[in-house]
């Protein structure tokens, strides 16, 4: 692999193996909590959150729009974990209350305000731009040790890198209160465990990953990636700690073929363009997870 | 009717409940309770299905939180004398599927001392597996609990409770859909565990075994229907009291009256 790679594939390989790996994570504890739809829902929350940021500033960038997507996702976590509280309903059903609603009143808004000059574009929304994320800074190889050069990586990449970091020790270090409260959670309220506190501390860091990863890649692959690489792991083994390695394998796995695919699979079926790197992680993702779910050693009936 | 006074003074009373009342929305499920669990002893809690005896349980161990109420451990508040308390939960309210070993489980007994990070050492294991033993359950500890009958994860579950080495243990019907053999290890257990001087709480639906097994009864529905030990509190009078006529007249009497 050439010059050409390192300034053309490496950052959005990296940034997609970081994106499907932050997502799958905390996918494997809201897999098995039932709340594995948070990731959908949370892509549906961020719309109005993206507006009102756009109101406020008046521009399109990265960070004003995350913010108001963060924020956006918190005031829906919040609301579902009231709604499932006090209305005594079934997880689930709070987030369909709240996702519509939400997207609704970022819909409302988007017409009733003056935003008819900013382009809201449905295909970035859904499938990023991680073909256009390249390293034009960088001449190869060696570029990765020039700090100039290192410089002008998409700010993607180490907002990305961060994420992934910021979820994976968050699990390392309530791994066994998570564990314990995602098994009984009555029995861990015994033990003092803060069981809410955990609960809402998962879904905001799923709120996290997704939002970052949802303007670095588009909201396709975290809707798959929060839930086909945790579910195909679940019926590879029967052990909690070797499920999560084989989530991180399957996430991993998905981003590089889904990559490779999309810019090669149609020229070497004849076509002559590429197509979607995050339409063909999601794909991959899934097709592993039919897989697995034919093969897989611990499925159950 | 004649009820012995609780023998514990309340300031003493592994659990203290004073005045309990739990709702689930407008309806209250139980309804100012009073009770004083008598120590070193066995105590079932009975009543019909409905009747608010796993609310109880778990209003008194604050897992659910109630309307009113004032619940003591050993005389000081539940948030100070927690550690001495180990609660096995209805089987039924767990995901056996969960990807997780039997010896797993009962580590998670030991979670306080463990804490956060603390590494899982020799002597954790060893204690987890000695738990194991007193269930008859070693030869289970690398099975994956998905795999286990009805009775066997009744088991895992007290084991985990023993590895808390508490001084009281709450039970949520620990025999329901359990088998014989179960039962009888289960019973054993727990009469080790009053032998050591601990203190046994456990909600019992089965009235024909409720002599043979306890040293006191708690009759509930919604509210106290009685109080105390067996001989003076189980008579067919309470029985039928608690259950609203529910039960045959014979086959009251044939529980209560025992051998």
């Amino acid at each position: 692999m050439g010059d050409e790679f390192v300034i053309l594939s490496l950052a959005p390989l990296l940034i997609g193996i970081c994106a499907a790996v932050a997502c799958a994570l905390p996918g494997n504890f809201l897999l098995l909590r039932r709340q594995a739809l948070i990731g959908d829902a949370i892509s549906h929350v961020v719309l109005p959150g993206i507006v009102v940021a756009f109101l406020v500033t008046g521009r399109i960038a990265a960070w004003p729009m995350m913010l108001g997507a963060a924020c956006a996702a918190l005031v829906a976590v919040l609301l579902i974990e009231t709604i499932r509280r006090l209305g005594r309903v079934d997880a689930g059903t709070a987030m369909g209350v709240i996702f519509t609603s939400m997207f609704a009143a970022g819909v409302l808004l988007l017409e009733q305000s003056d935003t008819s000059s900013v382009h809201l574009d449905v295909e970035h929304a859904l499938y990023g731009n991680l073909e256009s994320l390249i390293w034009l800074d960088a001449t190869g190889w060696s570029s990765l040790l020039d700090p100039r050069a290192l410089a002008g990586l998409p700010p993607e990449l180490p907002r990305m890198a961060l994420t992934l970091l910021a979820v994976s020790v968050a699990i390392r270090i309530f791994w066994r209160p998570l564990k314990l409260a995602t098994f009984d959670e009555g029995f861990a309220r015994t033990l003092g465990i803060p069981v809410q506190v955990l609960s809402l501390g998962l879904v905001v860091t799923a709120a996290i990953a997704a939002v970052a990863a949802f303007d670095a890649v588009g909201s396709i692959i975290v809707i798959a990636m929060f839930i086909c690489p945790p579910a195909a792991a679940r019926m590879m083994t029967n052990r909690l700690s070797a499920q999560i390695c084989w989530s991180v394998a399957f996430a991993t796995l998905s981003a590089i073929l889904g990559y490779v695919l999309a810019g090669y699979g149609p020229l070497w079926l004849g076509g002559t363009d590429a197509v979607s790197a995050a339409g063909m992680i999601a794909t991959v993702s899934g097709l592993i997870l039919a897989g697995v779910a034919v093969i897989g050693p611990h499925r159950t009936a | 009717m004649t009820l012995a006074l609780p023998r514990t003074a309340p300031d003493q009373s592994p659990l203290a409940i004073r005045g309990l009342t739990v709702s689930y929305g407008e309806q209250p499920v139980v309804f100012s309770i009073d009770m004083t669990v008598q120590d070193g002893a066995m105590t079932a809690i009975i009543g019909p299905n409905g009747a608010g005896k796993s609310t109880l349980l778990k209003a008194a161990l604050n897992i659910v939180k109630p309307l009113s109420g004032r619940i003591t451990v050993y005389g000081q508040p539940l948030a100070q004398q927690a550690h001495r308390i180990a609660y096995v939960p209805q089987r039924a309210s767990v995901d056996w599927d969960f990807p997780t070993e039997v010896l797993d489980v009962v580590l998670m007994g030991l979670y306080r001392d463990l804490g956060l990070l603390g590494r899982v050492r020799a002597h954790h294991i060893r204690q987890a597996r000695d738990c194991l033993a007193r269930v008859g359950m070693e030869d289970f500890a690398d099975r994956q609990i998905g795999q286990l009958s009805g009775g066997q994860q009744q088991r895992v579950f007290l084991a985990r409770a023993l590895a808390q080495k508490a001084d009281l243990y709450l039970l949520d019907e620990p025999f329901a859909g359990v088998d014989a053999a179960t039962e009888s290890a289960i019973i054993d257990v727990l009469k080790s565990l009053r032998a050591e001087g601990k203190t046994v709480v456990a909600v019992h639906h089965d009235l024909s075994t409720v002599r043979a097994y306890f040293d006191n009864v708690f009759l509930i529905n919604r509210r106290k229907m009685g109080e105390g030990p067996i001989a003076a509190a189980f008579t067919p009078e309470t029985v039928q009291a608690t259950y609203g006529g529910r039960l045959a007249d014979g086959q009251i009497s044939q529980l209560t009256m025992g051998a």
